[in-house]
């Protein structure tokens, strides 16, 4: 300790502070050089920069939706209109505890569990900053009571937005089709500027033909806003402007007998102005109400309408592709008429059943089952047609061939989509032999002729490509495809002319006539709609089969299970020197035609009797 | 013989005993003006980053009456007294960090606070004087400099609070509270090849640190630091808002009360940690020159009075407590301006809010104390 004993030396110490304290002060002034640099840098270097950002931070352009174009009928029924609605959203970015607020809402408005996991699946996806809605359609209440509690529910919004609402729902689901909120996929395919603002798309039927019409064109406003989003000022404004309204060919009234007569049985109708292409009716039942998807369907309703076994989600008048059954004859005798084949004079022997040279199959007449023979010895186009006596087309079919019969039905709009304006419309099936060899590689045979000429077999029609086909009928060529819309913002639209069927009038008149004595004589298969009708009506009555039936049996409508039971059909034109309505309708194991007649004459009537407007 | 050395004549010529009150209160007048024009400056930034609300500024205004208090109390016992309550301080500090740990109060996630019957303290704060006092305590009756196992008890010194404080988890008051330490062990002269063989060390044990003793949300703040951009809605949008708030107050600033990035409460803690972007906002850089220059003048001020101190122990905790205020300056305005993580540091005398208030102005107390000094020996 003696010799490294070191005493403080007071000066030895204040040489060390005064040499730490030069090292801290250059360190200091170091540092302190360094923030003065770094903020210099930020707020003169990069002044301009950080100066946008904060224009941009304070004052923000707001999306203001345009209001979508309404819908009416010819008449002026509003179809399709846009009501306040009010929706709980929340910006997650804002909410401070995510979990404990959604726990608060619960409180103030009814949130079910469907509800909450859409929102969180929403959330995942949403764009920064967004709106995201936990519960549509807030009532005045529970808008009260958020307004009330807002201050401690930071990130919560009600935003008030018009929304597609259908006045008519059900009567029009098919036809308007609905809007529903954008989904991922669209949203990639959208222009994102024209649906800023805007949450809801066309999903279906006329809402998604003519979305662009119908959206309009986003506005905005320059708003100056706290980070909150709340808007202080409104800094300048341009007016969104709103789509453009839609007046349909559709007949309020029209539609509502259609759906009446068809009186929640399975079906379908379509009735067309034959000189315009306008689609007067287009029902198809069971129906749903178009505004549960407008905010998304929950779960449980659209179970309901998947599962069920009448499907009302599907769109019968333009997705339904049934045997068109005897419907087909006046087309098929027009092919031989204009081949040359047959004539007004010509007949054929009928005795209840046919059979190709070299084939002992026979081929029955549906008449068969009920007199036990055929619909007289000698039948001539007329009655084939009025009677639908199917030997006549067998032979007919045979002599005609698939091939013939396919170029004539086709001018009709057989086979293809008739490019009706609204979605998902299917084109039906038009035999040939090169059809067959495409579809199913197989080659054709010549009994498969025999069904194709009275409608069975592969062919497959819709009930609006029927209504075009009659449509066609009644104008004696014309063809036009059928249009739902009449006006788009005020402006017409017109139905396009399709390639007509060129045919002699005389054939013209006699398959007309024919179809007149379907309804208009004693034996005509639809005589029994006849009855007080104050006006001349020319149809074709029809039945497609739903099982086939094997060569012996005989088919006993009462034992067959009601969903094996044959659909329906009828088709027809009123006035038949002037027509104004072209229809088509099919009831859906409806067993026989007469299931689909009655629908037709109530239509008819409506249109034909309806109160001068 | 300590007795005897602190009486002997300092090299700083002869002693000038000024009258008046500052002088009567054992004040240091050129300190005293300084803090008093920053906490003006302060109060007029705070009360526009507030939101112009005149009740946090009389809370703020009731804060600094607290601190200016205690520091006029502080300045009237001489570092004799305040050298030999040191050693208690830090013991009475460390064990009630230990009841933190066990039955503190949690805000956000941490323990910090402990109730004494109804009056929320945080221990923590009393370390961070605690500990340079009791380094320089333990250091002034030492022969400067050091002999290296005084340093490795000084170190333990330090390491033991800084360790209670992290696992609370402060990052900010732990870094705050281990820098006065060091920088007490610092001014004691401590040689350069331990400093250097420190940083060495300190680098390389910088990954163990981050692999096991940093929490997720500390790594975060770091990893936003280096690429704020990276979570612009998240954990950037902190440093985002505070640079455009910086940047766009330009060189001369948007005008008092008029700062968008603030008034429009797109700044985070505006009046908190935050408000050197609102002073840069709003008086833009010719307000942070001035604040800046302030500091300095504090800082130079403070580091002069260690010049004229009376003993090791006023030498060491006079640079201690100057290099900790400095501490305070550089973390806070170079996290706001994105240089470095954002750790819960205010802006001293600036940031709303009292209890670091209060441990700065006690500190400015000990400064005080330490340069009126010499009066008490000429008597």
């Amino acid at each position: 300790m003696a010799s490294r004993i070191a005493l403080k030396d007071t000066r030895r110490e204040q040489r060390i502070y005064s040499a730490r304290a030069s090292v801290a002060l250059l360190f200091v002034a170091g540092l302190l050089g360094t923030l003065l640099v770094r903020y210099y840098g930020l707020q003169i270097s990069e002044f301009e920069t950080y100066r946008t950002a904060s224009e941009r931070n304070r004052v923000q352009l707001q999306p203001l939706a345009p209001k979508r174009g309404l819908i009416y009928d010819r008449n002026g029924v509003l179809l399709a209109d846009n009501r306040p609605s009010y929706t709980l959203s929340l910006i997650l970015e804002r909410v401070d505890d995510l979990e404990s607020t959604l726990d608060q809402l619960a409180d103030l408005v009814a949130i079910d569990q469907e509800q909450l996991d859409k929102f969180r699946s929403r959330a995942v996806r949403r764009r920064p900053y967004e709106h995201v809605p936990l519960r549509f359609k807030l009532n005045d209440e529970e808008q009260a009571r958020i307004a009330v509690n807002r201050h401690r529910l930071p990130g919560v919004v009600v935003d008030a937005q018009l929304q597609r609402h259908y006045p008519h729902g059900e009567l029009f689901a098919h036809a308007l089709g609905y809007v529903g909120r954008i989904n991922a996929q669209e949203l990639a395919s959208i222009d994102e500027a024209s649906y800023r603002g805007t949450f809801h798309i066309g999903k279906t039927g006329l809402e998604r033909r003519y979305e662009e019409e119908l959206l309009g064109t986003a506005g905005y406003q320059t708003v100056e806003t706290n980070a909150h989003g709340r808007i202080l000022r409104v800094l300048d404004r341009f007016d969104p402007k709103p789509g453009r309204d839609l007046v349909l060919h559709l007949d309020f009234k029209l539609q509502q007998v259609a759906h009446e007569a068809l009186a929640g049985r399975r079906g379908a109708v379509v009735a067309l102005d034959p000189l315009s292409g306008g689609v007067l009716a287009l029902v198809s039942t069971p129906s749903f109400d178009s505004n549960l998807f407008v905010n998304g369907i929950s779960n449980r309703d659209y179970g309901a309408l998947r599962d069920s076994p009448d499907v009302p989600l599907f769109n019968r008048t333009v997705q339904g592709q049934y045997p068109p059954g005897s419907t087909v004859k006046p087309m098929v005798a027009m092919a031989g008429l204009e081949a040359g084949l047959v004539d007004s004079e010509s007949t054929v022997p009928d005795p209840g059943w046919y059979r190709l040279p070299g084939d002992k199959r026979r081929y029955r007449d549906w008449i068969l089952r009920i007199r036990g023979t055929g619909h007289a010895p000698e039948v001539d186009l007329r009655m084939a047609i009025a009677e639908s006596c199917d030997v006549y087309f067998y032979d007919l079919a045979r002599r005609l061939t698939i091939d013939s019969m396919h170029d004539h039905l086709q001018g009709y709009g057989l086979g293809r989509r008739t490019g009706i304006d609204i979605t998902a419309e299917r084109s039906g099936v038009l035999p040939s032999v090169a059809w067959k060899r495409a579809a199913l590689n197989e080659a054709w045979f010549p009994g498969e002729t025999l069904s194709a000429g009275i409608g069975q077999g592969y062919m497959l029609a819709t009930p609006l490509q029927l209504a075009v086909a009659t449509s066609v009928i009644a104008t004696r060529g014309e063809h036009r495809e059928p249009r739902i819309a009449q006006f788009i913002g005020g402006a017409a639209l017109s139905a396009p002319l399709s390639e007509p069927v060129v045919a002699d009038s005389e054939h013209w008149e006699n398959i007309v006539s024919a179809m007149r004595d379907v309804v208009h004589t004693r034996k005509g298969t639809a005589h029994a709609i006849a009855e007080g009708m104050t006006y001349e009506m020319a149809g074709k009555t029809g039945t497609a089969q739903v099982i086939s039936i094997a060569q012996a049996a005989v088919y006993d409508e009462e034992a067959i299970d009601e969903r094996h039971r044959n659909h329906g059909l009828f088709v027809a034109f009123a006035p038949i020197e002037a027509p104004s309505i072209a229809v088509a309708v099919i009831v859906e194991n409806g067993g026989g035609s007469s299931a689909a007649y009655p629908v037709a004459r109530s239509v008819i009537d409506a249109w034909l009797n309806k109160e001068p407007s | 013989m300590a007795e005897y050395l602190r009486q002997m004549p300092s090299s700083e010529g002869p002693l000038v005993r000024q009258p008046g009150v500052t002088r009567f209160l054992n004040m240091d007048t050129p300190l005293l003006v300084l803090l008093s024009i920053l906490t003006a400056y302060g109060l007029l930034v705070l009360y526009s980053a507030s939101g112009q609300s005149e009740a946090a500024l009389y809370r703020q205004v009731r804060f600094f009456a607290v601190g200016y208090f205690a520091m006029i109390v502080v300045a009237q016992f001489n570092t004799v007294r305040w050298s030999r309550w040191s050693p208690w301080g830090y013991v009475v500090g460390v064990l009630m960090l230990i009841a933190v740990a066990f039955a503190g109060d949690g805000a956000k996630g941490a323990q910090r606070w402990l109730n004494l019957g109804g009056f929320r303290f945080q221990p923590s704060e009393l370390l961070k004087l605690a500990v340079p006092m009791t380094v320089a305590w333990y250091l002034g009756q030492r022969v400067l400099p050091p002999r290296p196992r005084y340093i490795a008890t000084c170190l333990l010194m330090i390491v033991i609070p800084v360790g209670l404080i992290l696992r609370q988890p402060d990052l900010g008051t732990s870094l705050l509270v281990g820098a006065s330490g060091l920088f007490a062990v610092f001014m004691a002269g401590i040689g350069w090849r331990f400093i250097f063989s420190a940083i060495v060390l300190g680098v390389l044990s910088a990954w163990p640190a981050w692999m096991f003793l940093l929490e997720d949300y500390q790594k975060q703040r770091i990893l936003t630091m280096l690429d704020p951009e990276s979570d612009k809605l998240g954990a950037g949008w902190n440093i985002i808002q505070s640079k455009t708030a910086i940047g766009s107050g330009g060189w001369s600033g948007k005008g008092w009360g008029q700062g968008t990035q603030s008034q429009l409460d797109f700044l985070p803690e505006s009046h908190s940690d935050f408000i050197i972007a609102v002073l840069a906002e709003e008086f833009g850089l010719r307000g942070v020159l001035l604040l800046l220059l302030l500091y300095l003048l504090i800082l130079l001020r403070s580091f002069w009075i260690g010049f004229s101190a009376q003993s090791s122990y006023g030498r060491i905790l006079c640079g201690s407590i100057t290099l900790t205020f400095f501490v305070y300056i550089f973390v806070n305005m170079g996290m706001v301006a994105g240089l470095l993580p954002v750790v819960g540091v205010p802006l001293p005398l600036v940031s709303a809010g009292g209890t670091s208030l209060v441990t700065l102005m006690i500190g400015f107390g000990l400064l005080m104390a330490i340069s009126t000094e010499r009066r008490v020996i000429a008597q």
